[in-house]
């Protein structure tokens, strides 16, 4: 099965002040196309570092990393947000949702911004599937955090994407609601046969994804 | 696997920017009211200051003829003579003459007033009318011995139709009231009001005698089939040449939009000031905006949205809203521009029809739409710089306006507005590049002392104070501190609106002169010299202080060192304006300086002792200038037929605002003693029942003398400043409006920085009363720096502006110095803690939740 995401000697390094330090220190992993893998290490470890490099939401000290068949490290910005509209999907811990459009409007954006048709229908969808048909013209604010991540996850596969980053995805919730949508994330994950990439700090979540990667310290451990 | 795959995009619906504009600004309309209201307030004064300035001069324009009621006007105080009277009748189809001085009236009754007296005679006016009740009266009261009278006048002294006024000696029927005659204001009517009597009984008034300051103009219509082609500039140079002044319409046009330019370039400038309070208010306030859309930005561009289509989304809101406040701009200023010929009626001599300036409004839309755009782009090309990773780390991204080039060539393009708007507002580019450079300046000024601000207070912030007023204190250096954009900000705003204040109360103090206990209030003028002593007897009579008694000689300039008017005029070195040679001058003898006088240059010469002396006079500086001649020099002059060489003696600098009789020209005693002359008397009288007694005991023995009640003209001119006043408060509302918005949207700014540790500080336990208490320390330093920067700048600008361009010391009043800066730091502070109100009152959680 071909990798749908290849990360290669990544080293990650901020600057601080007068400061260097170094988040993360080659790291190598691949991840094959339809599997699900979990991200897992204690609180600074660099977990959410790289998450964000794999996604595209940052760039690369040295090293690679490959989405799709695509170099990141080349990417200009723009070319960078395209990569994420096309190929990718996030769910946030904080859910962040657009706190000025509807739960339908939330899920359209991804589509709209591709100029692709039938944005609404498809939204309406994928809303009716996580459960929310009757909350679409809701604000965040009128929803419950479980009702939020669910717009999230709705949005999240409203484009198709290869690759779904999840930071955290029931880090906010109660443990009822996080397990229904743990549930639902994978659920979905299974349908539209997407990989799934999960950041967390529950082995439970972790222990149900194909591949685990252990950070400590800015390196892997396993 | 390292290969780069081109990704093809496709392109999203074209309308799709402006639904998603639409959408997201749904929720956040609230947050755009400060946006809204400062472009309205902005737009608002704008047009309706530039309708009203358009909507005069066309008025100007349209009623020029009624202004002069002739096409042309040749006037002075000596009488046009025939050969040069009938070269204008050649080409002219009518004539009229008018002959008008100052003279008192006496009332059926016994009231008696100074008036201005106009003996007609002719069809005059021949555009515009004389507007009498009732009409006929205009025409009436040319024929036979009757007179109509100013309205005021009629009430005043409750006359009316019928009762009589006497003039000099003759005793005229009223057969009417003037309401307006043309080119006169109401106020004008008020200082001088008019009595019209018919030419043919002027001199048996007795009132036209050697010494009386008689004017004379001769009014004529065009014969339109005559050929004026250079006869008309050959007959008005020779009448010019002869020191006639001859007025056409275009002149009197020229003149009235002068008188009113002041008025209306300050009013201008209060717009401008409102308008550029209103882009401080964009900017502040889109920044805001943008700082609350900072992690939807993020969010949408993990979705992939490309940073242009970010800025793209809310700059279609900002140009929309910007729009809107626009739209609502114009709205009230054409509310403005219908309210302001209501308050002016009273001293334009205008009738203005308010009309809708269409290209006011025009100019006011499209400056509003570039204004938002432009100052909002300041704050939205930040949005460039927002990373997708801020949706996974809170905290950090930084909305600080980081200077690149794209920022830098917005922040050009601003000044290029501001000085080009400035153009077009002030008609000038000298003056539009000064302010904007003074504009530009300033600010580098006040982000200077927010800077030292900061600086100095990490410095000196003693550390025995207690710890409420430490962490409030601190805030104006830690980071992320907003004290370099608020002082800026209140700095500038509170500069502007105190530079009004004291301009305002600069323009009034030039003219409050008189009044205040033992300065003279009465001037009594065109006394016979024999007429003096007994007037000295009736006045002593009346317990009146004789203050001066000044002897008036009548001359004019005939040769400049030698040189007379053509040759001056040919010398190109000689340098002496025509109006020299042409003017009458009232000239004094006295072998000493009064109160009002300072000697600058050379040495008074007291008195002639013999004939045959040279004779040095001493001259007003200022005059000095004008003519260009120094000490030493020689004016030779034509007193009444006698021709007297002199040399200049002394420049003597004078206070022309105080009530004296001052001079030009200075001649010593021993010289002009024989000449032919009248005199002034200047005394005080503090009570208005003793004035009138003593003004109709004058009148009554003596017609031909005038008295000029101060006091009258003081009250009048008061009014009428009060009145101007008004339109300059009412517009600077605007501007103070404009201001306030300003304020409220940079304190807003700092909420989004103290927000997040005055929840912490109550989660560690802090009290309500200690966290109001914190808020209230650092705002009451913001404020009060920004009020101080700012009245400093205000104090000094005026001052430049009171000794260059208004020639006067400003002396700035501390008492409302300390009123501004009291006014500004309480609302610093109680914007701030109404601002942070929701911060204190509820959980910290339920903050938390809510707002971060």
């Amino acid at each position: 099965m071909p990798s749908i995401l290849s990360v290669e000697q990544v080293s990650k390094i901020y600057q601080s002040g007068s400061r260097t330090v170094q988040v993360l220190d080659d790291i190598d992993f691949d991840v094959q196309e339809g599997k699900t893998m979990a991200i897992v290490g204690p609180s600074g470890s660099g977990k959410t570092t790289l998450l964000g490099l794999c996604a595209g939401l940052d760039s690369v000290s040295s090293g690679s990393v490959t989405l799709n068949s695509v170099l990141l490290n080349k990417l200009s910005e723009d070319e960078l947000a395209l990569v994420r509209n096309k190929y990718v999907g996030f769910v946030f811990q904080n859910f962040q949702l657009i706190p000025t459009l509807t739960a339908l409007e939330n899920v359209m954006v991804p589509l709209e911004l591709r100029g692709l048709p039938g944005a609404s229908e498809i939204s309406e969808d994928l809303l009716s599937r996580v459960g929310l048909q009757d909350r679409m013209d809701h604000y965040p604010t009128q929803l419950s955090g479980g009702e939020q991540q669910r717009v999230a996850i709705a949005r999240a596969f409203s484009n198709n994407p290869r690759v779904l980053f999840a930071d955290e995805p029931t880090g906010n919730l109660d443990e009822e609601t996080g397990k229904a949508v743990e549930e639902l994330l994978f659920e979905i994950n299974k349908e539209k046969g997407t990989t799934l990439v999960i950041v967390t700090h529950d082995i439970e979540l972790a222990n149900k994804t194909d591949q685990i990667i252990r950070l400590k310290g800015g390196k892997v451990a396993n | 696997m390292d290969k780069k795959i081109t990704i093809s995009q496709e392109k999203y619906s074209s309308s799709w920017p402006l639904k998603m504009a639409w959408r997201e600004s749904r929720k956040s309309r609230g947050k755009l009211l400060l946006f809204i209201a400062s472009i309205s307030l902005g737009i608002a004064a704008l047009v309706g200051i530039t309708s009203f300035r358009e909507n005069l001069l066309e008025e100007i324009d349209e009623q020029s003829k009624s202004l002069l009621g002739a096409d042309f006007s040749v006037s002075d105080n000596q009488i046009l003579p025939d050969s040069l009277f009938n070269k204008f009748v050649a080409i002219s189809s009518s004539q009229s003459r008018e002959t008008f001085f100052s003279s008192m009236v006496l009332f059926h009754g016994g009231g008696t007033r100074l008036t201005q007296v106009r003996a007609l005679e002719g069809d005059y006016p021949y555009y515009g009318e004389i507007e009498t009740v009732p009409v006929s009266a205009a025409q009436e009261f040319r024929d036979g011995r009757h007179a109509i009278v100013d309205e005021k006048l009629t009430i005043q002294y409750n006359v009316g139709v019928g009762d009589s006024v006497k003039v000099g000696d003759v005793s005229f029927e009223i057969v009417g009231k003037v309401r307006k005659i043309p080119g006169q204001s109401s106020v004008g009517s008020t200082v001088a009001p008019v009595v019209y009597i018919p030419a043919q009984f002027l001199d048996a008034t007795g009132l036209v005698m050697k010494g009386s300051r008689i004017n004379r103009t001769a009014y004529f219509q065009f014969d339109s089939s005559a050929d004026t082609t250079g006869v008309w500039t050959d007959i008005k140079e020779q009448a010019e040449g002869l020191g006639f002044d001859v007025d056409t319409i275009e002149d009197k046009k020229d003149e009235t939009g002068r008188a009113f330019k002041d008025l209306s370039a300050f009013l201008e400038l209060i717009a401008f000031t409102a308008l550029l309070l209103g882009c401080l208010g964009v900017a502040s306030s889109i920044y805001v905006y943008v700082k609350s859309k900072v992690q939807a930005v993020s969010v949408l561009r993990c979705l992939g949205m490309k940073a242009s289509q970010a800025i793209n989304i809310y700059l279609l809101q900002v140009a929309f809203f910007g729009l809107i406040g626009s739209v609502i701009g114009c709205i009230i200023g054409v509310a403005i521009h219908l309210y302001l010929p209501e308050v002016t009626k009273s001293f334009i001599p205008i009738d203005i029809t308010p009309k809708i300036y269409w290209p006011a409004i025009y100019v006011g839309v499209l400056m509003g739409v570039v204004i938002s755009v432009l100052f909002g782009l300041l704050s939205l090309v930040g949005l460039r710089k927002i990373s997708p990773l801020s949706a996974i780390r809170a905290g950090f991204e930084s909305t600080k306006i980081q200077w690149d080039k794209l920022v830098a060539f917005i922040g050009l393009l601003v000044v290029g507005f501001i000085f080009f708007a400035l153009w077009w507002q002030l008609k000038d580019p000298l003056y539009a590049l000064i302010y904007t450079g003074v504009l530009i300046g300033s600010i580098f000024l006040l982000f200077g002392i927010g800077k030292g601000l900061s600086w100095g207070m990490k410095r000196v912030l003693p550390t025995s104070l207690s710890f409420v007023w430490r962490q409030g204190m601190s805030n104006l250096y830690r980071p992320n501190n907003q004290t370099v954009v608020l002082v800026t900000t209140l700095g500038l705003s509170t500069a502007l609106l105190a530079m009004l204040y004291f301009m305002q109360d600069l323009l009034v103090q030039r003219v409050s002169m008189a009044g205040e206990n033992e300065r003279p209030n009465t001037v009594l003028f065109d006394i016979q010299s024999n007429q003096r002593d007994e007037l000295h007897e009736i006045t002593r009579d009346y317990s009146l202080p004789i203050m001066q008694d000044v002897p008036i000689v009548t001359m004019r300039l005939l040769e400049v060192n030698g040189k007379n008017k053509n040759e001056a005029w040919n010398d190109s070195t000689a340098r002496v304006p025509g109006w020299a040679f042409n003017r009458e001058y009232r000239v004094t003898y006295r072998d000493s300086l009064i109160s009002s006088e300072t000697l600058v240059k050379g040495a008074l010469l007291g008195k002639v002792q013999n004939a045959t002396d040279s004779i040095f006079i001493s001259l007003s500086e200022g005059y000095a200038e004008n003519l260009n001649v120094d000490i030493g020099d020689e004016l030779m002059f034509n007193v009444q037929g006698a021709v007297l060489k002199t040399y200049v003696g002394s420049f003597r600098e004078i206070d022309w605002r105080r009530v004296q009789t001052n001079f030009l020209v200075l001649f010593p005693e021993g010289v002009l003693e024989k000449a032919p002359q009248f005199h002034v008397l200047i005394t005080r009288i503090d009570r208005s029942e003793l004035s009138a007694m003593y003004q109709q005991a004058v009148v009554q023995q003596f017609p031909n003398i005038s008295i000029i009640d101060l006091e009258l003209i003081l009250k009048t001119l008061e009014d009428v400043l009060g009145k101007v006043a008004f339109v300059i408060q009412f517009m600077a509302l605007f501007s103070i409006g404009t201001g306030l918005v300003v304020m409220i949207s940079a304190i807003i700014l700092s909420r989004f920085q103290r927000m997040q540790e005055n929840v912490l500080l109550r989660t560690i336990g802090a009290t309500k009363n200690q966290l109001w208490k914190i808020i209230a320390a650092e705002y009451f330093f913001l404020g009060g720096l920004g009020a101080i920067a700012g009245l400093a700048l205000a104090t000094f600008f005026t001052g430049l502006l009171g000794t260059f361009v208004f020639e006067f010391t400003f002396v700035p009043d501390l008492l409302q110095i300390v009123v501004i800066f009291f006014v500004v730091t309480f609302s610093s502070v109680t914007i701030g803690l109404l601002n942070s109100r929701n911060i204190i009152r509820h959980s910290p959680l339920e903050v938390l939740r809510n707002e971060l």
